[in-house]
């Protein structure tokens, strides 16, 4: 995972496809992805980046937001934020 | 078992809800036990929208319907509506035999989030002589086309075995042609009806290596356009699967009759204690039933497993395929190339015999 991932347009919008979906479970402990017949661990990160994926905030809103709310590098956030929607789109988890 | 009362308890995942065994199809790999229950012992609605509440509350995210062909029960859109009530992920599993269109809109109403339709060849004639049904190719693809046509997404499930498992790709490319987001590609694994069909269903070593490569050639081809799950040829393979995740601990089966496994196959294992639904919660079940708990942690385990460095990787492999192969449930799994039985696998792979099947039959 070196590589950097396949940049995404600034004004995708990315979403969760039907059959997608983020869930809070205390039973579970945590932020949990079900897709279709598996089940994704989702650290606080990930869930932050997730919920944000609504369809309707672009990749720039989204990375500016994530940026601002953790005081992070915007360079930083969009790289990051990159390589995981690029990798849950390609197991179909998201559609950018 | 002492040790065994502090193994962890982990929480479950998935329930797998056998809604009935009635089945028009005759697949010889079912995985179904061999004495099946008939439909008067079957549970009724409001026991099943129990259970799927009580899931729920254990912590349960997602609920497998299935079967038999769950479409043989009339209820099928009163059961999914109570899952989907109760906050599970739903995920019919069909033979798409007897779910019509209609159906299928009250179900995708109803809140049904994911299908899996099984296919069983890419060549219309060898995918219904392999069902045991005239025309079942074309009733799913019709199915297909309408599961696609509501946006649900679809996964394609292939069983694979000596018959088919020369078309992968073509599998594959059917798939995607009936817009699946995801494709299983599952070797047989030979338990009941599949056992009994063990010498027709076996393919050859050549056969496997091929198939080993042609799926991962297909997963660079379509890398991003369909996901690929495979699932490996025990016969064939080095290391045990880690079967269900570990016993009791990330799934639990509920028979038509409501007896609660710890796996579909778990009844073959002479002299294991089922609790069932009607006489406990599932709570109650997943926590102190005595099937549960029997191969629950390691205490159970003998050498070599027991000193193991993956031990707590595979568990041992299979239980049900311990006791099918050696007689005994808490032997290592003989497909690991560390156990003492192993050699006797690859004699076993090595018996192919081609005569008509054993279909699965009420």
């Amino acid at each position: 995972m070196s590589e950097a991932a396949p940049a995404i347009a600034s004004d995708a919008r990315p979403r969760l496809p039907r059959g997608v979906r983020l869930l809070h479970s205390e039973a579970q402990g945590g932020w949990v992805l079900l897709a279709p017949e598996r089940v994704f661990k989702a650290d606080a990160i990930a869930a932050e980046i997730v919920k944000r994926c609504t369809g309707e905030a672009t990749l720039a809103a989204i990375v500016d937001d994530l940026a601002k709310s953790f005081n992070a590098p915007r360079e930083r956030v969009l790289a990051d934020v990159t390589a995981m929607l690029r990798g849950l789109a390609d197991k179909k988890l998201l559609e950018l | 078992m002492a040790e065994n009362a502090h193994a962890p308890l982990h929480t479950p995942l998935g329930l797998l809800a056998e809604l009935t065994h009635r089945c028009p199809l005759g697949c010889p790999y079912c995985s179904n036990p061999l004495t099946l229950d008939p439909r008067e012992r079957e549970l009724d609605t409001a026991s099943w929208a129990r259970v799927f509440g009580e899931a729920a509350a254990l912590g349960v995210l997602q609920v497998h319907l299935s079967g038999g062909e769950p479409a043989a029960r009339r209820d099928l859109v009163a059961l999914t509506t109570a899952a989907h009530a109760a906050g599970l992920y739903t995920n019919l599993i069909t033979s798409a035999v007897g779910v019509t269109p209609q159906i299928l809109d009250q179900l995708a109403a109803a809140g049904l989030d994911h299908v899996q339709i099984s296919i069983q060849d890419s060549e219309p004639e060898s995918a219904d002589r392999i069902a045991g049904y005239a025309g079942a190719f074309t009733r799913k693809r019709a199915l297909a086309a309408e599961v696609t046509r509501l946006k649900i997404p679809l996964t394609i499930n292939v069983v694979v075995h000596r018959a088919n498992i020369e078309r992968i790709a073509e599998m594959v490319e059917l798939a995607l042609s009936l817009g699946a987001s995801r494709v299983e590609i599952a070797h047989v694994q030979y338990y009941g009806w599949a056992l009994q069909n063990r010498a027709r269903l076996m393919p050859s070593a050549a056969q496997v290596a091929r198939a080993a490569e042609t799926v991962e050639a297909l997963r660079r081809r379509h890398h991003g356009e369909i996901v690929i799950d495979a699932v490996v040829p025990d016969y064939y393979a080095r290391l045990p699967k880690p079967c269900v995740g570990g016993w009791g601990r990330r799934s639990l089966n509920v028979t038509p009759a409501g007896k609660v496994l710890p796996c579909h196959a778990a009844e073959s294992i002479p002299g294991l204690e089922f609790w069932s639904v009607r006489e406990h919660s599932l709570a109650e079940i997943w926590k102190n039933s005595p099937a549960f708990n029997a191969f629950r942690g390691s205490s159970w385990m003998q050498e070599p497993c027991r000193g193991c460095a993956r031990r707590d990787v595979d568990f041992g492999g299979c239980r049900c395929q311990a006791f099918a192969l050696t007689g005994d449930a808490r032997a290592t799994d003989p497909v690991c190339h560390l156990a003492p039985a192993h050699n006797e696998v690859a004699a076993l792979a090595a018996i192919q015999e081609d005569a008509p099947y054993a279909y699965r039959r009420m």
